[in-house]
């Protein structure tokens, strides 16, 4: 067993956990943090994508013990003082999600990709950023549109690196 | 707040847990002292079993019980039926037997489940997994369905000469033959529907719980149909029974027919959990899911569509074999027969049509539905041939259909299915006004201009939805119904819980039946909550697949409707001092007509469970009331897509500059979400034409087991579409729906296929279309150009 610590959500986090333990089981198992979803177990899908240390990663490839001291940043996490993050506003507005599973990750990269990429999105630097997350049920259509809209709000918002 | 009307595009009452991880997932349940499963699974696609040591699996660290075929022969667990008896031409039954739920004797596919491991931990399990010791007797495996019926091949089952489930037919051959005698020209094709795997984006998972006090079992699992999955595994699989077995399919992420079917691993968690007397807990892998979620598709077809000298459709002649895989799964028999044959006449009025299907075992993991079970690949072999037809007699693509349209209704095909409603040339006209197919050649021309190839493809597909009126259906073969039931519990305030048999699993259910119920009772949709997915909670239901949630689990719901306002007027009158007959029901009111009198529905219900203004012997308290619904037929959703694109022949690389869509769902119930399942559809169908295939070696191992191998599509292999409806009402239930889940999947493979082979000037072209495929096609377009 190790002893892993960090700041999830903005708040303390630790356990001791087997040193295989991925930070996706660490998220799910022990802080019962289950918004963060896995899709695949190999990073294809994306479903699992979280913020580390402010960039999007993939936590069913990292190990928890590597994680000691950083700050995470769930779904769970997003919402503030009761009011959703532009980009979780954004994917309702649009129908950007059908059965929800992979909507977390496509939430986490999109916000990602915005804080990397800047808020002038256009439909296909949208769809190339999506490259690492996959959506069975939406044919992306909406979830283009959703992103496109959830940039524009982050610009408004002036909250480019919200939540991180 | 106020009432939401059908045909709003309200946004999604689900969404908001969605959106936040607050879902509620099947692997994101946790019970109290839960053990993990691991399968062993068989690495042989066609194995004996000859011995299992599971004694160093037995002392691995945390282990608590290692179980095989022989304790699952021993308990009577398992037994896989298919739901649907089909009947060879000779009048003999289709070739099944039943099998337990861990392989037992032989293992015939690769990822079949031999054994289980139960841990303290997932990690142990799998550790305990290592240790599992199987001899296996390596035979020679059936992996090609076109060869498998034929000699020399390995019997796979002893039930089963020739590997042969059945050789079914449906349709007359005699006036086929006659038709085709006196054709004019005849267009033939051969085609193979390429073998997809579903990939819901959510795992399959269990969660098995035994209670000894009540001797009761509950089952968590990422099913679409619970009540099914119960009735199953009470009458069949010797799990427990029905008032002793609680199915709970809380959010499920994405179906797509997978999750209908009654599963080995969902059936072990429940019996393990008896025997270990703990909860029992799995969720696939990936590579699990590749392996062991049923397949679809694959299908071998040759075709043949005789024409008159004016180009009007005489007759269709189809020839298909259809690899079932390994074991018999509980709709496996019915896709490629009565949800195929049936739809083969497309949308055109054909007078004879005479289709044979063979249906073949092979050591693969089952074929089964998969979005749109078999109207897909009856799609793919009208839209197919009737191109190629319009092409050879030198007839434009739209007029060749048009010419050929069914268009007076109730219209009889020659196999089986009776058309209610349609306006197919409406469609057509709106999709080639919104394609702007006038402009395609100055596009074409664009494209030549920079060493580029165009091609429009056309599909104007039909299907059936709305499964089913029940005594058709059994009287076809099926061992089940297919009505839908609904329940609507008003409470003394006001507020609505409905119950449904139909399930979630991204369709939207929680707003569009809020969105009925909200107009038809004049509430507002937050004061309605539906419940689905839970055994305990809601009366029998048949679940949801083949767009039959609307069309049947709706009208289900209307029903019910009628009953709580009938009985609620009934109330209202007594309230109001005023007969029946004076009330009318208009915005959540009842109202003594011509009068100024009135009470609302939330005081009304109130009054219902109050009981002081009205007998309560001749009229009884409360306000709920419950409807079965069965449809008086199938609905036919039908539309014209349109696939332009342009390929360059350089690289092979394809890309869809426009997608136009124009369906016929009949009514909408909230627009927006119709529109998605279309797209959600279409990236499905793409994803089939351009690039998805299940491929298995000779050797019957399965080469595309992980999303490194089986190509998916994403965001950027899809264009934006361009989507649009026609309205025929559906005539065959109360709110005039005919579903919209499975039209973009069934429409566009054989739209992206013919726009290629358009493009590219010849035929020679398989799905998936992948750019190597289209490069080595394109070779022979651009040599054939370079020497003419």
């Amino acid at each position: 067993m190790v002893h892993v610590s960090m700041a999830v959500n903005g708040r303390p986090a630790s356990g001791d956990v087997d040193p295989r333990t991925l930070l996706v089981q660490f998220l799910r198992e022990n802080l019962r943090l289950t918004g963060t979803h896995v899709g695949c177990d190999t990073s294809q899908c994306g479903a699992c994508v979280v913020h580390l240390d402010g960039r999007a990663i993939k936590s069913c490839t990292v190990l928890a013990a590597s994680c000691e001291g950083a700050q995470v940043t769930t779904i769970e996490g997003l919402a503030a003082n009761g009011k959703l993050h532009p980009m979780q506003q954004a994917f309702q507005d649009n129908h950007g999600l059908q059965c929800g599973f992979c909507t977390p990750g496509m939430i986490m990269a999109s916000i990602d990709l915005v804080n990397r990429e800047g808020q002038n999105l256009d439909e296909a630097a949208i769809r190339h950023g999506l490259e690492g997350n996959i959506c069975r049920c939406t044919g992306y259509h909406n979830i283009v549109k959703a992103i496109a809209q959830g940039a524009r709000e982050m610009a408004a918002a002036a909250t480019p690196r919200a939540a991180e | 707040m106020g009432v939401t009307a059908i045909g709003a595009s309200v946004k999604r009452t689900e969404d908001i847990r969605f959106i936040t991880g607050k879902g509620h997932y099947v692997d994101d349940v946790n019970r109290p002292g839960q053990a993990y499963a691991y399968f062993v699974r068989s690495p042989h696609a066609h194995a004996t079993i000859d011995r299992i040591d599971t004694s160093a699996a037995l002392k691995s660290p945390g282990v608590v019980a290692v179980l095989t075929g022989v304790d699952a022969v021993a308990d009577k667990i398992g037994v896989h039926i298919p739901a649907w008896t089909v009947t060879s031409k000779d009048g003999s039954p289709m070739k099944v037997g039943a099998f337990p739920t861990l392989a037992h004797g032989k293992a015939l596919y690769v990822g079949d489940p031999v054994a289980v491991v139960i841990a303290d931990s997932y990690a142990e399990a799998k550790d305990g997994a290592e240790k599992v010791v199987i001899d296996y007797g390596v035979l020679k495996p059936v992996v090609d369905p076109a060869s498998a019926a034929k000699a020399g091949q390995p019997q796979i089952h002893e039930f089963a000469p020739s590997n042969t489930v059945y050789n079914w037919h449906l349709g007359d051959k005699a006036s086929t033959d006659a038709a085709f005698a006196k054709a004019a020209h005849v267009t033939k094709i051969d085609l193979v529907n390429n073998r997809t795997i579903p990939n819901a984006l959510e795992p399959r998972s269990a969660i098995g719980e035994y209670d000894s006090g009540t001797d009761t079992t509950t089952l968590y699992s990422t099913s679409q149909n619970p009540h099914v999955a119960r009735l199953i595994m009470s009458a069949f699989q010797g799990v427990a029974p029905e008032n002793k077995l609680r199915v709970i399919a809380p959010d499920v992420g994405g179906g797509f027919g997978s999750k209908i079917f009654i599963y080995n691993e969902e059936t072990v968690c429940a019996w393990a959990s008896k025997r270990v007397d703990r909860p029992v807990r799995w969720t696939a892998e990936r590579t699990e899911s590749f392996l062991t979620d049923k397949h679809g598709r694959d299908h071998v077809t040759h075709a043949e569509l005789a024409l008159d000298a004016s180009g009007k459709m005489l007759g269709l002649r189809v020839r298909t074999i259809a690899n079932l895989g390994a074991y018999p799964s509980l709709f496996w028999s019915c896709v490629p027969t009565y949800l195929y044959g049936t739809l083969l006449s497309g949308q055109y009025d054909i007078p004879a049509i005479y289709v044979e299907v063979d249906g073949v075992y092979t050591t693969t993991v089952s074929v089964d539905a998969v979005r749109g079970a078999g109207r897909p690949e009856a799609t793919f072999v009208i839209e197919r041939i009737v191109e190629k037809a319009a092409r050879e007699t030198g007839a434009d693509l739209a007029e060749f259909r048009r010419r050929n349209f069914v268009t007076k209704f109730p219209h009889q095909t020659p196999v089986i299915m009776c058309y209610d409603a349609g306006d197919y040339g409406a469609a057509l006209d709106r999709a080639l006004e919104l394609a702007d197919y006038k402009g395609l050649g100055a596009r074409k021309a664009a494209s030549a201009a920079k060493g580029k190839l165009r091609g429009i493809g056309f599909s104007a597909y039909i299907e059936a939805c709305g499964l089913a009126p029940s005594a058709a259906v059994g009287s076809l073969g099926l061992g089940g119904a297919q009505w839908e039931s609904a329940e609507v519990r008003v409470n003394p305030t006001g507020s609505v819980e409905i119950l449904t048999g139909s399930h979630s699993h991204g369709q939207g259910h929680e707003t569009t039946f809020a969105q009925l119920v909200s107009s038809r009772l004049g509430i507002p949709m937050e004061n309605v909550t539906v419940v689905h997915g839970d055994t305990d909670k809601v009366q029998f239901g048949w679940g949801t697949y083949g767009s039959r949630s609307g069309a049947v689990g709706m009208s289900a719901l209307s029903k019910a409707l009628d009953k709580i306002e009938a009985k609620a007027k009934k109330v209202a009158g007594h309230v109001l001092e005023a007969a029946e007959g004076d009330l009318e029901f208009k915005e959540g009111k009842f109202t003594v007509k011509g009068t100024d009198k009135s009470i609302d529905f939330g005081s009304v219900a109130l009054h219902a469970h109050l009981g002081h203004k009205f007998n309560t012997q001749e009229l009884e308290p409360g306000l709920k009331e419950g409807a079965f619904w069965d449809p008086t037929n199938f609905t036919f959703p039908a539309g014209v897509h349109i696939c332009e694109l342009e390929i360059d022949p350089d690289t092979g690389v394809t890309t869809i500059e426009r997608w136009t869509a124009v369906d016929d769902f009949g009514k909408l119930i909230n627009p927006m979400i119709v529109e998605g399942q279309i797209h959600g559809g279409l990236a499905h169908g793409i994803g089939q034409a351009l690039m998805e295939a299940a491929h298995y070696n000779s050797d019957g191992q399965l080469l595309t087991a992980s999303y490194m191998d089986y190509c998916m599509p994403r965001a950027d292999d899809l264009p934006s579409f361009k989507v649009d409806t026609v309205e025929t009402p559906c005539p065959s239930n109360p709110l005039g729906i005919k579903g919209c889940g499975e039209a973009g999947a069934i429409a566009s493979p054989a739209a992206v296929i013919n726009a290629i082979t358009d493009a590219l000037g010849h035929e020679d072209v398989t799905m998936p279309a992948t750019s190597q495929v289209v490069w080595r096609a394109a070779r022979k377009t651009m040599t054939k150009r370079a020497a003419e």
